[in-house]
């Protein structure tokens, strides 16, 4: 039968501070780096695969389908300690940095790809018709409308990425996670101390939530209803 | 309301009146094994209004896409009076394709208005962004072109705010600010709600009034007879028959012509 817990709250709350600054320090900042590195990537494997030219649309597919179908544990493990028997040591929250960035851009190259594609053919060909080239009608018109469809399969991503940075605990980054497994180590208190940490992960996701809330209507300023 | 307000404010290249300004030859064009043109030649002369009629799936939208390289014919060649002119072939560069669209622009059956831009930054994103003309210039001529069919206070809505015969309003004035030289439309009333179909035939109709050069697809013989100089009519591909439109639509040399003409002017 399950114990009733008897919550220490002296621990919880002393705790609550060292977990939040993990989170803040390690977690959002490792999130928003990599997110940011993972989309730039993302964005250049999406215009590689509409491209038309083989080579390009070839590799990206390639990588697209790498990252997809390896565990991201396994790609963080790979660069940082596969990395260094090829003579190549990359620090902890690097390594986790480019592992992050380059599996998101595996993920949301495929959003961004189905995104331009979901723009009507007629707005390429009316950027044509006022003279624009294929880059100019790209970016000032097809990106934009596909940044709008693509902003709730991205948040996804996103809020994935939240709760996935915990692995970086494994290569020893100092974020929430990481901070949590020491306290709980110390404390022997594992069940207060995880669910405490979940509650600050939670409450990170519901933040971002909103903002991608706001953002969609932002965005939806243009769109019939 | 004067008949200037559309006019040009750029002049006019000089051309003597026997000088088409559009010449297009032996166009030719298949996708896969589907012959859509085949051998097409016509001429626009300033000024004019070519209407290109005939059943669907005839070729008319394809001759049209291809004056300004939306699709690219197999062989043939389009040719502006002053230029540029661009003879097709498998070889047949971007940049050449492009060339063809410094001379046009375009009005579409869809309209195919942007609409994350508002109806003034419609208009102006040509003239601003490509033709780099001075900002506060640009929103000028648009604003005037706007005034002009009636949608001067619809500047900043949305074209989702609009009706389809707005839309197409400002789909044609977008086509307008860019000061081409002829301006090609795509069954522009098509998609439109019947009641609609009058305020774009009347601003299509003033534009052919006050001189502007045109090619128009459309399915409205009794408007193609009204503003077009001359009629091509096209079947299965091929230019059936064209010469001036009281001729081609009033009285028929080919059998075809006559059977499309009296099909959609005695639909019962």
């Amino acid at each position: 039968m399950m114990e009733l817990p008897d919550i220490d709250w002296q621990l919880a709350i002393d705790s609550f501070w060292p977990l939040l600054r993990g989170g803040l320090t390690g977690t959002i900042p490792l999130t928003l780096v990599s997110f940011t590195l993972g989309l730039v990537l993302a964005l250049v494997l999406a215009l590689m695969r509409i491209s038309g030219n083989r080579l390009f649309s070839g590799i990206a597919r390639a990588y697209i389908s790498v990252i997809r179908g390896t565990p991201l544990l396994v790609q963080l493990f790979v660069i940082f300690y596969g990395l260094p028997s090829v003579g190549l040591t990359i620090d902890p929250w690097p390594s986790a940095a480019i592992a992050f960035s380059m599996n998101v851009g595996g993920y949301a190259a495929e959003v961004i790809r189905a995104a331009i594609l979901s723009v009507p053919k007629g707005q390429w060909e009316a950027g044509y018709t006022i003279g624009m080239s294929r880059n100019q009608a790209l970016r000032r018109l097809i990106l934009p409308q596909a940044a709008r469809v693509s902003v709730p399969p991205l948040s996804n991503t996103f809020i994935s990425l939240v709760k996935d940075t915990s692995l970086a605990s494994l290569i020893l980054v100092t974020e929430l996670f990481r901070v949590a497994q020491e306290i709980a180590a110390f404390s022997q208190e594992f069940m207060l101390i995880y669910v405490e940490a979940a509650m600050i992960y939670w409450v990170f996701c519901l933040v971002l939530s909103t903002v991608q809330d706001r953002l969609e209507r932002r965005l939806d300023r243009y769109v019939a209803h | 309301m004067s008949p200037t307000d559309f006019s040009r404010t750029d002049p006019a290249p000089a051309v003597t009146p026997s000088d088409p300004l559009l010449r297009v030859s032996g166009l030719n064009k298949s996708f896969g094994d589907n012959e859509v043109l085949r051998s097409i030649d016509l001429a626009v002369q300033p000024g004019q209004v070519l209407a290109l009629v005939g059943p669907s799936g005839s070729g008319k939208t394809t001759v049209l896409r291809c004056l300004n390289g939306l699709e690219q014919p197999d062989a043939g060649t389009v040719e502006f009076s002053g230029g540029p002119a661009v003879t097709f072939s498998a070889k047949t560069t971007r940049r050449e394709k492009e060339s063809l669209r410094t001379r046009s622009a375009m009005v579409f059956q869809g309209y195919n208005l942007f609409p994350h831009k508002t109806v003034l930054e419609n208009v102006t994103e040509g003239p601003i962004q490509v033709q780099k003309r001075p900002k506060a210039e640009a929103i000028a001529e648009a604003e005037r072109l706007l005034e002009r069919v009636g949608l001067a206070e619809k500047r900043d809505d949305y074209p989702h705010q609009l009706s389809g015969g707005q839309q197409q309003r400002v789909g044609i004035v977008r086509a307008l600010a860019q000061q081409p030289a002829l301006l090609l439309f795509d069954e522009p009333t098509s998609a439109l709600d019947p009641e609609l179909v009058g305020d774009v035939l009347t601003v299509i109709k003033e534009l052919a009034e006050e001189g502007w050069t045109m090619v128009l697809v459309t399915h409205e013989l009794a408007f193609a007879r009204e503003v077009a100089d001359t009629v091509a009519f096209m079947d299965g591909g091929v230019v059936v028959e064209q010469g001036p439109a009281q001729e081609v639509l009033r009285a028929p040399k080919q059998e075809r012509t006559r059977a499309f003409v009296h099909r959609l002017l005695n639909p019962f």
